[in-house]
């Protein structure tokens, strides 16, 4: 299925606001790379209406390698969780699609 | 970092647009990627992370106040997953003890 991509963004911001295409790439791009930067900072990232950016560190833990079964510890690391917002969910609800992706 | 300062540190990058334009083209994309979730489209961010939607069963809940039991039907929930030069940089802040 066709998914929503930066060129895109970028092709409503010059047809909505006339921002001129380069303009328009270059927000899209420093949009991404801000929240990016923020994340890399260990900083949370709230944009009301859509949703949180979290960070949760999580430490080492055991695992194992499943062709071969031999056990390797998964080191300690940071991930990158999104609490969607009010808004989004309620949107996203209403949506009655038959086929879940 | 809100999405005001998203909108700030955006508009000292750009000096050729008013923070007015930056705080609109914001607005525009957020409601672009929320538009698109909820007509149950993918947004794929290169580098960045995938938006899709996951579907959650049909349960029976229970209002926490009376105790009764409630019918919850099907739906869907925004999901989000990091990609690969996001999930990378991250780690390194906590490699250099941020």
């Amino acid at each position: 299925m066709a998914a929503l991509t930066k060129s895109e963004m970028a092709e409503r911001l010059f047809e909505e606001l006339g921002l001129n295409k380069r303009e328009a790439k270059e927000i899209v791009e420093l949009f991404f790379e801000e929240i990016r930067i923020c994340l890399e900072n260990n900083e949370q990232v709230k944009l009301s209406g859509f949703g949180n950016f979290d960070l949760r560190d999580k430490s080492q833990r055991p695992g194992r390698n499943p062709k071969t079964g031999e056990e390797i510890p998964i080191s300690a690391r940071r991930v990158v969780t999104f609490r969607p917002g009010q808004k989004l969910k309620a949107r996203v609800e209403e949506y009655a699609g038959t086929d879940p992706q | 970092m809100t999405k005001s300062e998203l909108i700030e540190t955006i508009a000292a990058k750009q000096a050729q647009l008013s923070s007015k334009d930056v705080e609109l083209a914001v607005k525009t994309i957020l409601e672009h990627m929320s538009q698109t979730l909820s007509v149950g489209e993918r947004i794929e961010i290169r580098g960045f992370g995938s938006f899709s939607l996951h579907y959650r069963e049909p349960r029976r809940g229970r209002n926490p106040k009376t105790g009764d039991t409630v019918e919850l039907s099907g739906k869907y929930v925004p999901h989000f997953k990091p990609g690969k030069e996001l999930r990378e940089r991250v780690n390194l802040g906590l490699q250099a003890g941020l």
